[in-house]
């Protein structure tokens, strides 16, 4: 890039508007600026350079196309395959994938359609995770942002309370939790997973929020009077995005794995819910004579979390301003 | 540095307090632990009542709790709920086992990780680095019950195929393992399969850290000054960079031991091991509130020690951390 960012009127130590080539008067609010001999300078901000880094990262881009796919046939199952879920045919059991009657992904024991169970399956994991994802973000970004932006004993309180959920054995305390208020239903194993999957990002928020709220920005809104909500939404937050939205993606693909690993212990979501875990748990039994059952659910369960892993992977290096373009 | 580890310590002991009384809590609040002993036709309520009173479940949870906590250093963790059987002798079975496990695949994990890791840094951005930087993120997406299964499925289909076992599919020991040497090797060959289940999640992690710190280390000054003087690049590699490398990757592997603990549970229902996991497993769908709190505090304090050792080991390899 040889074109030069032109420096807005208003930061101070810059030249006033006018010092400045051209006509300021045009500045339209596309962010494109016109200079009087009638070239275009991009203005580049933040935002368009994480676009424009993101947008060529290949993998990551792979990725969303590959999730919306899943996401979409996962959601619209019952219009895309043939079969119910739980219609068994006891003509064709155990058969492997074939065109016939579209049976896909083949049929389990008792003949059902295994595509369709599978997908309903995802749909479960995806559904799961987008609850877990919202919840422990929500929590996360609460306590970090009170323990950053007040620290003193609120700090102290909310940091022993994430040493705490740190120190517990993660995938047994979560075994115990679902198996005692779980029930085998999403929602609650979701809400359940969501308390224990906030620690990381409230570190993370805090952290950020420890040096944001000394930054002079931070003290013009205070001294602006701006309330500490206020200034904790407007002008913080919107600085600590980035970190955020990549560990979204972490927690996302961890809740995943965790709920196929509860159901596959069967602790998790139970039938008539196909799980993915549990189809896996199910299909144990004839596994070496019908490849298929374990197979197919668990390569559809690790390209969901590749993707987004992938994804997160984009989002990192596109946040990332050490890294420049090339 | 001796009294930075004791502060630690110190620090940590209400952490497990706290996260032990939650626990113990929650499962008392959960129902009703003697429901199994209420089935069973020949148990009378005045029986019943007796184990109750025994147990001191008429009480308040936290009264229950400061009971069970004083009986810790002298019966070991008690004895079950239902049947008077001591859980310590058991847990100490099991406990052994999962050791054995966990230790040689953080052992297997972190030798791959690190050769991985040097090896990818070495040769950024060329296939060899691609590949291994994929295949990390696969090991990091997957399951390991999945991992586990599919290596089962494949010994047996090179079993049926060309009709050499090559490793045991459960158990930890042959019927007839032999004694010393012999029962060593035999244990191996039944570990290998279910150590490579355990330890593929923690190279996908560790290599990525191993690769990111040799990165660094390679491109820093003192690493240029050891090429310029003529150091043969081999020695470069593994005595002025591999080692600086590894320190991070050293803090991590012992972060990550509690994590392995818990992969333990699901590796060994898979592979049938008589292990922590796996009895975790069994006590938890028997609803005993007393075994799984043994569990969980062993489990805890194990990752409370290991946390400590990973910020001890950090500050003894890099000499720039001070501990005050």
């Amino acid at each position: 890039m040889t074109d030069e960012i032109r420096p807005r009127p208003h930061q101070h130590g810059f030249p006033t508007p006018e010092d400045l080539p051209g006509d300021t008067s045009r500045e339209d609010l596309t962010g494109a600026d016109v200079y009087s001999d009638g070239t275009e300078v991009e203005a580049r901000s933040q935002w368009l350079l994480f676009r424009r880094k993101f947008l060529r990262h290949k993998l990551a881009m792979g990725s969303i196309v590959f999730l919306f796919i899943v996401t979409v046939l996962a959601f619209f199952v019952e219009q895309i395959t043939p079969h119910a879920f739980d219609e068994p045919n006891i003509l064709m059991r155990q058969t492997a994938p074939t065109f016939e009657d579209w049976h896909l992904f083949g049929t389990d024991q008792i003949g059902r359609d295994y595509l369709t169970r599978v997908l309903l399956g995802a749909q479960i994991s995806l559904r799961l995770a987008a609850i877990v994802a919202v919840l422990s973000t929500a929590i996360g970004v609460t306590v970090g942002a009170l323990a950053g932006f007040y620290r003193g004993w609120i700090d102290s309180l909310l940091m022993r309370i994430t040493d705490l959920v740190l120190v517990i054995p993660l995938l047994a305390v979560l075994l115990v939790a679902s198996a005692l208020f779980g029930g085998g239903d999403p929602v609650r194993i979701a809400i359940l997973l969501a308390l224990f999957l906030w620690t990381s990002l409230a570190r993370i928020v805090r952290g950020v929020f420890l040096s944001l709220r000394e930054k002079e920005y931070v003290q013009a809104a205070r001294a602006c009077g701006a309330s500490d909500l206020r200034i904790i939404v407007r002008h913080m937050l919107p600085n600590t995005i980035g970190p955020i939205v990549v560990n979204l993606t972490l927690v996302l693909a961890a809740a995943i794995l965790i709920e196929a690993t509860l159901s596959f212990l069967g602790l998790g979501v139970n039938p008539p819910l196909p799980a993915l875990g549990r189809l896996m748990d199910d299909g144990r039994s004839s596994m070496l004579t019908s490849w298929w059952l374990i197979i197919l659910p668990g390569i559809v369960l690790v390209s969901i979390a590749l993707a987004i892993n992938f994804i997160g992977d984009g989002l990192r290096d596109a946040l990332d301003p050490t890294q420049q373009e090339s | 540095m001796l009294t930075y580890a004791l502060r630690r310590l110190l620090i940590s002991i209400p952490v497990i307090i706290a996260a032990t009384l939650l626990i113990f809590v929650a499962i008392s609040m959960s129902g009703d632990p003697l429901a199994d002993l209420r089935q069973q036709p020949n148990i009378t309520q005045g029986q019943i009542d007796r184990v109750r009173a025994d147990r001191g479940l008429d009480q308040p949870a936290y009264v229950q709790y400061i009971r069970w906590v004083e009986q810790i250093p002298q019966g070991g963790f008690g004895e079950y709920m239902i049947s008077p059987r001591e859980i310590w002798p058991d847990l100490r079975r099991v406990a052994t086992h999962t050791l054995q496990l966990v230790i040689g695949a953080e052992v297997i994990a972190f030798g791959i990780a690190v050769a991985l890791g040097v090896a990818s840094a070495k040769r950024q951005y060329s296939v060899f680095d691609y590949t291994t930087t994929t295949i990390s993120f696969v090991g990091y997406s997957m399951p390991a019950f999945w991992f586990a299964l599919i290596l089962q499925v494949s010994v047996v289909t090179i079993w049926q195929v060309t009709g050499i076992r090559l490793f045991p599919l459960a158990n930890l020991s042959s019927p007839n393992p032999g004694t010393g040497f012999a029962f060593f090797v035999d244990r191996v060959h039944h570990l290998i399969l279910p150590m490579a289940s355990l330890a593929i999640f923690s190279i996908a992690s560790y290599s990525r850290y191993m690769r990111a710190s040799m990165l660094e280390v390679i491109n820093s000054d003192y690493v240029r000054t050891a090429r310029a003087k003529g150091v043969p690049e081999r020695k470069i590699t593994t005595r002025h960079a591999m080692r600086n490398a590894m320190i991070p990757t050293v803090t991590v592997a012992a972060l990550s031991f509690g994590a392995l603990l818990s992969g333990a549970i699901v590796i060994e229902t898979v592979f049938g091991l008589d292990g922590m996991g796996r009895y975790f497993i069994l006590q938890l769908n028997r609803r005993d509130p007393y075994p799984i709190m043994a569990f969980l505090v062993i489990t805890a304090v194990v990752t409370v020690v290991f946390n400590l050792i990973a910020d001890l080991v950090y500050g003894y390899l890099d000499p720039r951390i001070r501990f005050d």
